[in-house]
């Protein structure tokens, strides 16, 4: 850390080495030019996404009766640009509608994974004492606990409990957000912990500034930095999470077509339509790898030495 | 510190005690087998778990055995499965790490960077369907030499052939060691990358060692100390991703037994699953504590 600081110290004002402005963390972030390939790559899925209703060829749900002959439709027959499913449901279609659910889902799941772990972070990290205790016993339960059986079960629950069709977005979005805050929460509990011993964060107290107002209005915003680049890198895992839950059908149920529950049949196919195993499984991969990209850029552009 | 681990003790149990209430109102059937479940939710919650202190895991509906028996029938195919994957992202990611981080910036380096970055951002089932459609479904032709895999199960026969069990073991274990190949030798690169520049590598240089030697045995012991810490927190990672193999390669093991249960609401036996799997984290991170210590003196108790 101390090795990577500037050279000559005496140079740099202390204002500038606290937080780097806008434009220093643009420079920085245009010359890391894979992230910026990324950033493109996610703002791209995210229109498709957005504009599933207005590009796609055909209806997501739609049975093409007329060719679909009880299995899956090559790419280019009839109009199917990438091929139908084994249900004759054009491909392309689905991957559009798909993207709309797993990118909906991982947003909203990292929101609320985000907000939860930062609160408790912070005031973990501000606080210590028994409340730092609580919370970071509660962290490594959860973190002991193996995320994805876990999930598994909870949603089996779910599902138990009520009818198959509650299984939806909602519950996918709760439970994964409920429940992978730990890793947020120890990483803002670090920053709380070096932030709140600093000298602004004592004139903040001395000035007679509320405990609330002092964590997120003097400290947070200085805390930001490894949040965001955290939230960015949580959203490809969500999506690889999402997916892997509706592969294994606990996730997003058919016939709302979701990248992951598209591959649920595909093992079967496998031999037959190869292509309905590939094209989903890609979207996924192309967009988690871009998000990882750009977070990757991320850190580098907002907060060189954090690695 | 002992005692933080120690803490951690509560995590098993207090997962089914969130799940125990629902079992009343989500399975009718097993109300008839077990009569202690009309009972309040905290009642079931001790009495299971002072069976589960017994080593009494309940039954398994689905199975029709012993919860205890269930799992530990299926023990050591996934262990097998397990320790395969583990050793061989040791090998490769250790090795991969190093490369890259003593020739960094180099073409080697960033091949090597690039491809964790894939391997970080594959979804492991999908990765396991392609591998399949490569080596089972269509098969790769090199050197004249067709080469096809099993893409199922864990042998063809009863009678045990050593090398009919590697060649079904090669392709799960390949996909689940995928992500940790990826993410332990970014690890690795970025921790010797940081050793390398320490004054002790310099001093070893300087008095005339090769510098393999100066890598392999004063860079390498130092570089390994935090990647321990890192391969405890994968652990959870590693049981979820045996789950995932499990299920698509139909290897026999635990994670498949616990798929096949969840379709079938078997809620004793998810729970003795959930409480293995926690267990053993808990035990591996105590152990990777241990490890710490001894391989860094530096790290004190109190």
């Amino acid at each position: 850390m101390a090795a990577s600081l500037p050279l000559n110290p005496s140079a740099v004002p202390v204002a500038e080495e606290m937080a780097p402005s806008r434009n220093t963390v643009w420079r920085r972030f245009r010359r890391h030019k894979v992230a910026l390939a990324g950033g493109v790559i996610i703002i791209f899925m995210g229109l498709i996404a957005i504009c599933a209703n207005i590009l796609t060829p055909a209806d997501p749900n739609f049975i093409d009766q007329v060719n679909w002959q009880g299995y899956p439709l090559a790419p280019g027959v009839a109009h199917h640009i990438l091929g139908t499913d084994e249900n004759g449901r054009d491909l392309l279609a689905r991957l559009m509608f798909g993207a709309r659910i797993s990118l909906t889902v991982a947003l909203f799941a990292v929101i609320m994974e985000i907000s939860i772990g930062t609160f408790l972070g912070a005031i973990s990290g501000y606080y210590g004492g028994w409340v730092d205790f609580f919370i970071m016993r509660a962290t490594d339960v959860v973190l002991s606990i193996p995320l994805l059986p876990l999930l598994l079960v909870l949603t089996a629950i779910v599902a138990g409990t009520s009818n198959k069709a509650s299984l939806n977005f909602g519950v996918i979005v709760v439970l994964i957000g409920g429940l992978s805050w730990p890793s947020v929460a120890r990483l803002v509990r670090a920053s709380f912990l070096s932030l709140r011993e600093r000298e602004f964060a004592e004139a903040a107290k001395a000035v007679g500034n509320r405990d609330g107002r002092i964590i997120f209005r003097h400290l947070l915003p200085n805390a930001i930095a490894p949040i965001i680049v955290q939230a960015t890198l949580e959203v490809a895992n969500v999506i690889i999470l999402e997916s892997t839950l509706s592969f294994l059908g606990f996730g997003i149920q058919p016939p709302t077509a979701s990248w992951g529950n598209m591959l649920a049949n595909a093992q079967s196919n496998i031999t037959d339509a190869p292509w309905a195993a590939i094209f989903p499984g890609l979207c996924i991969l192309v967009t988690v790898l871009a998000i990882n990209y750009l977070g990757d850029g991320l850190r580098d552009a907002l907060d060189p030495n954090m690695r | 510190m002992l005692f933080t681990i120690l803490q951690y003790a509560p995590g098993g149990p207090l997962t089914p005690y969130l799940q125990n209430p629902h079992i009343t109102e989500a399975d009718i059937i097993r109300l008839k087998h077990n009569l202690g479940l009309d009972q309040p939710g905290y009642v079931q919650y001790f009495t299971w778990l002072f069976k589960v202190l017994q080593g009494d895991f309940g039954w398994s509906m689905s199975n029709s055995e012993p919860v205890s028996q269930a799992i530990i029938e299926r023990l050591p195919a996934t262990l097998t499965l397990m320790g395969c994957a583990f050793v061989f992202s040791l090998a490769i990611g250790v090795t991969a790490g190093i490369i890259s981080a003593v020739r960094q910036y180099s073409w080697l380096d960033y091949t090597v960077t690039t491809l964790a970055f894939f391997g970080q951002s594959m979804p492991v089932f999908w990765f396991a369907l392609m591998m399949q459609l490569a080596f089972s479904v269509v098969g790769i032709t090199a050197f004249g030499y067709k080469f096809s895999l099993p893409s199922a199960g864990i042998s063809t026969s009863d009678t045990f052939d050593f090398w009919d069990r590697l060649q079904h073991l090669i392709l799960p274990t390949v996909v689940l060691s995928l992500l940790f190949i990826a993410q332990w030798s970014r690890f690795m690169r970025s921790s010797m990358l940081e050793v390398v520049r320490t004054d002790y590598m310099r001093t070893a240089a300087a008095k005339g060692v090769s510098q393999r030697a100066v890598i392999l045995k004063h860079g390498l012991k130092n570089a390994l100390i935090p990647l321990v810490t890192v391969i405890a927190l994968s652990l959870p990672g590693l049981f979820a991703g045996a789950v995932v193999t499990e299920t698509i390669f139909a290897w026999p093991g635990m994670g498949r037994l616990f798929i096949n249960a969840l379709g079938q609401f078997d809620f004793a036996l998810l729970m003795g699953y959930m409480m293995l799997t926690s267990f053993l984290v808990i035990t591996f991170n105590l152990v990777a504590d241990l490890c710490y210590a001894w391989l860094d003196p530096r790290v004190k108790y109190t």
